[in-house]
């Protein structure tokens, strides 16, 4: 599988995203500058990483969703190219429009890291294909701005068409309906709050799920 | 005030007195300039004989540590020390205080204090991939004490969050001595190549002196001198030489830096820290005996009209001096504008011995050296305290009428017995992907992915018992590595090295250089029997407000391998029905023990002489023990002795258990139960594993007995003589423990 992992100035858990991939899932995985104009058309799958991009100055992920690397993840995504936010991504991704709602700062005030149990909400391809619905899966969350906030109409819209693949068991951070990843209407582009790559060998070994789930689909049909 | 006066204004005594110089060392300066300095120059000196850039007090004492051993590749004098881990890796790692700032401005403190010492490891060329912070605060009666606890905790999180250093492991603790003088004591440790190893040198003649980083301001200028002083109680007065730190500068000044360095592109390179720009280039041209012509009117600023001597002594963070050859001046600025820093080149690298600053045309500074690294030392007098019999009287009577539950009591309802977790869950304890063990864990783990030719883990922590320190300075020295080296005994590791954060009062009081002398001697004695070297470290003098010196605290933090694939222990308990075991003597003393503290109010006794032959057999046994694959759980006995530890290890089961202990016959109950002597580790397995358990452990020299059970009663229950003496449930110990600091961060 072929996978790119975007940097951005502040982007740190870049090199776990592509230390997992490559390592572990045995994926080939290019490292990805910001500034970068390229067109993600070989690629399965890219992966925009945890971290605090640009200091998280303004709004997270506000100031890396104009970052030009945005243009072709755009073009990616429209085209049906699987994207993935984790943490920092996801922020990015609402930011840029690519995923709908916000990620505001956590009802507790405080950032959080531990691990927390999620529901698997739906099974589906290519994300959660290797859970089945309301399996259990623990990752670890680490973040200050991660609680997830949509209007009702947008939440019931969510549920009508089963875009919610991940809620939390116990909600850490106040995240509306306990969201704590969501899926785009056409299902290619992913954001989630919690870890995967940080349960992937240490800690927990559900991230492997997630993996497999993208990697046992193979390129995608564009 | 400063920037009224001009550079180049001869400075008097008067004004050398007025910021911070003794007369002394005006006089000595004067004697070798053979002209009085000039103001500019009088910045240098204030800053550059200051306490805390100096050692001048400390470094005759600093000597005695053990610093040598096959290990070590760079040992102190550096920004890090420097230890070889096999394969061609290495580890560089220091531990700095920034005590000072933090009491004044707790967030920004205690930040600045993460980022500089991240800086300091990340220099050596080493990517920073743990942090340990040790965090000492003062009475939680005391109306401010909350407000410190979460600026600090903030801070501390928030810098290591952002640049994606995880914190790994550390101390929290609460003691009055601590009320208007909070510790806050980071450490970084960053994994490099072992021969790319960079340090801070400005040699070749004719090369460039480049300037790297957040440009210039105001802030910190005299943060070294302030922080070579007591407080007085109008101490907030001094915020404005707090410095601001930016995490996400210092994430891309890491990025860049180590991009640079990757590249073939830096020859010597220093992190602008305490007295900035002038402690970086002075100590350059030192270690590699070369001189510096600098322009000052060539450095990045902030805002305009900053004078010489506020370029010079600015602490304005995220800034590095390096050196390179002129014919990559282009690639590094390439780097450096990838990663949207600057880099400005503001001097070079010229013959003889002195430095030469020009600011405006003007020559404004034009010193030897030597005269500025290696100002006169400070001859302290050292006294012992008078009063010492009468702390170490110990009113065992008085401990043995008082009833049992109240001393269980006494010693659960210790504010530092509790649940870390409301502050450690608030650092990143996982970034990196490497973290195996961590911030709820005796020590902390992290597994070496980088590392491919073996598989070894690095395991990590830092101790101190002020107490014990109070009572006897040198056995708190020695406790101070033991404590460490015990915990990481508990998953498996062999101790490797250690850095040191050796706080204390003003040295111009002979008691505290009493205490300092004796502390460097226990741990030099603790380092010498546990064949561990002494790398780096900081000495943080000045530690008092109003003439009341804090508790000596000598802050240890302690590196070691676990080498093997092998399973690490756990430390709680994970079924119920194990049998606990006790390694080590059977009763341990009651000096300095949290139990007489809290029953006297008021530190008492004298401290057992820890057995240093027996801490390094024990650590010796450990490592056996976990290359014996049983399943075990293994807990370091501390604070609160069996007493805690036990329910520590209950409290963290993740399943429910009962815990029934048992006084063994003819021990002391007070002495088995709350004595803190070293060294003792609870084992809990189950019970068909006793036999090959018991005589791994007796082969090693090391006393053992069965102290208790685990069981499904989901009660504390103690036995002594085949009786029940107490009997609780241990939900309703838990709940106080768990939710002890919830009041503080409300």
């Amino acid at each position: 599988m072929n996978t790119a992992v975007v940097t951005f100035p502040g982007s740190n858990c870049d090199d776990d995203a592509r230390d997992t991939l490559a390592r572990v899932m045995e994926c080939s995985v290019k490292a990805v500058w910001h500034k970068d104009r390229l067109s993600f058309s070989d690629f399965d799958l890219v992966v925009l990483p945890g971290g605090f991009s640009y200091g998280d100055y303004l709004r997270c992920g506000a100031m890396a969703s104009l970052s030009p690397v945005m243009e072709g993840i755009k073009e990616f995504a429209a085209k049906g190219g699987r994207v993935l936010g984790i943490c920092n991504g996801f922020q990015i991704l609402c930011e840029a429009g690519l995923l709908p709602g916000a990620l505001t700062i956590n009802a507790g005030q405080k950032f959080i890291c531990k691990d927390v149990s999620l529901k698997v909400e739906n099974s589906v391809a290519p994300w959660t294909c290797e859970w089945k619905v309301a399996e259990k899966a623990v990752f670890p969350i680490a973040h200050g701005d991660g609680r997830y906030w949509i209007d009702e109409a947008g939440l019931a819209k969510l549920k009508s068409q089963n875009q919610i693949l991940f809620t939390y068991l116990e909600n850490p951070n106040g995240s509306t309906g306990d969201i704590a990843g969501i899926r785009n209407e056409q299902g290619n582009v992913f954001g989630l709050m919690p870890h995967p790559e940080r349960a992937s060998e240490l800690r927990s070994r559900d991230g492997l799920k997630l993996w497999k789930s993208i990697r046992s689909l193979g390129k995608v049909a564009s | 005030m400063s920037a009224r006066i001009d550079d180049l204004e001869v400075a008097t005594l008067k004004t050398a007195l007025s910021l911070g110089l003794s007369a002394e060392e005006y006089q000595h300066v004067c004697r070798k300039l053979e002209r009085p300095p000039v103001f500019a120059e009088l910045g240098v000196f204030c800053a550059m004989f200051s306490e805390h850039c100096s050692y001048k007090s400390s470094k005759k004492f600093l000597k005695r540590f053990p610093t040598t051993g096959k290990r070590v590749v760079q040992g102190p004098g550096e920004n890090a020390g420097v230890l070889d881990i096999g394969d061609g890796w290495a580890v560089a790692f220091k531990m700095e205080s920034h005590n000072h700032p933090s009491f004044i401005e707790p967030f920004q403190g205690a930040a600045t204090g993460v980022g500089g010492i991240m800086r300091d490891v990340f220099t050596m060329g080493a990517r920073p991939i743990a942090s340990m912070d040790c965090l000492f605060f003062g009475s939680p009666e005391w109306e401010r004490t909350p407000s410190i606890v979460r600026g600090v905790v903030h801070g501390v999180g928030h810098y290591g969050n952002c640049v994606g250093v995880p914190t790994v492991a550390g101390q929290t603790l609460f003691h009055p001595c601590y009320t208007r003088n909070p510790l806050v004591n980071a450490f970084t440790l960053g994994l490099l190549r072992k021969d790319e190893v960079f340090l801070g040198s400005a040699s070749g003649l004719g090369n460039p002196v480049v300037y790297v980083g957040s440009k210039t301001g105001r802030d910190g200028v005299h943060g070294a001198t302030m922080s070579s002083r007591e407080f007085s109680t109008e101490g907030e007065l001094d915020r404005p030489t707090v410095q601001v730190g930016d995490p996400f500068t210092e994430k891309l000044l890491l990025e860049a830096t180590l991009e640079a360095m990757q590249a073939g592109l830096i020859i010597g390179i220093q992190d602008m820290g305490a007295a900035g720009l002038t402690s970086s280039s002075f100590e350059m041209a030192y270690r590699a005996g070369t001189g510096l012509r600098v322009d000052l009117d060539k450095v990045p600023t902030r805002e305009p009209d900053l004078s010489a001597y506020e370029l010079l002594l600015s602490e304005s963070q995220e800034r590095m001096l390096l050196v390179a050859l002129p014919e990559h001046v282009e690639g590094l600025k390439k780097i450096f504008d990838k990663w949207d820093l600057h880099s400005e080149v503001i001097g070079e690298v010229v013959e003889g011995r002195s430095v030469k600053m020009f600011h405006k045309g003007r020559l404004v500074v034009d010193l030897p050296v030597e005269l500025v690294t290696d100002p006169p030392m400070a001859d302290r007098a050292v006294a012992a305290p008078g009063d010492l019999k009468q702390r170490w009287f110990l009113d065992r009577n008085r401990l043995l009428s008082t009833p049992l539950a109240d001393k269980i009591a006494a010693v659960i309802t210790d504010f530092n017995f509790a649940d870390p977790a409301r502050v450690v869950e608030q650092y990143d304890s996982m970034v990196g992907n490497r973290t195996e063990s961590g911030t709820f864990d005796d020590a902390a783990v992290l597994r070496l992915r980088d590392v491919k030719e073996r598989q070894v883990r690095l395991a990590l922590k830092a101790d101190c018992n002020p107490r014990v320190c109070w009572l006897s300075p040198r056995e708190g020295g020695r406790r101070s590595v033991a404590e460490c080296a015990l915990n990481l005994a508990t998953q498996g590791a062999e101790p490797i090295g250690i850095t040191d954060c050796l706080n204390f009062g003003s040295p111009e009081n002979p008691e505290v250089m009493w205490q300092f002398e004796e502390a460097v001697e226990g741990i030099s004695e603790a380092c010498r029997a546990l064949k561990v070297p002494v790398i780096s470290g900081n000495v943080s003098f000045y530690n008092e407000t109003d003439g009341n010196p804090i508790y000596p605290s000598p802050v240890v933090g302690m590196v070691g391998l676990i080498e093997g694939p092998e399973k690490l222990a756990m430390n709680s308990f994970y079924s119920s029905d194990l049998e606990i075991g006790l390694l080590g003597p059977v009763e341990a003393g009651l000096g300095g023990s949290v139990l007489a503290s809290r029953v006297f109010k008021r530190e008492c006794g004298q401290p057992d002489d820890t057995d240093l032959s027996m801490v390094d057999r024990m650590v010796k046994l450990c490592q056996r023990l976990r290359q014996a694959k049983t399943e075990m759980a293994l807990h370091d006995v501390s604070d609160g002795g069996v007493l805690s530890a036990g329910l520590e290890m209950a409290f963290r089961s993740k399943v429910p258990v009962g815990l029934e202990l048992a006084c063994p016959p003819g021990a002391d109950l007070d002495r088995f139960l709350f004595g803190e002597g070293l060294p003792r580790i609870l084992i809990a397995y189950e019970p068909s594993e006793r036999v090959g358990i018991e005589s791994m452990v007796t082969q090693s020299g090391i006393p053992f007995h069965v102290i208790g059970t685990t069981n499904d009663s989901e009660a504390f229950k103690l036995r002594q003589g085949g009786a029940s003496v107490y009997l609780s449930k241990l939900a309703d110990l838990k709940k106080p423990w768990a939710d002890r600091w919830a009041g503080l961060f409300n």
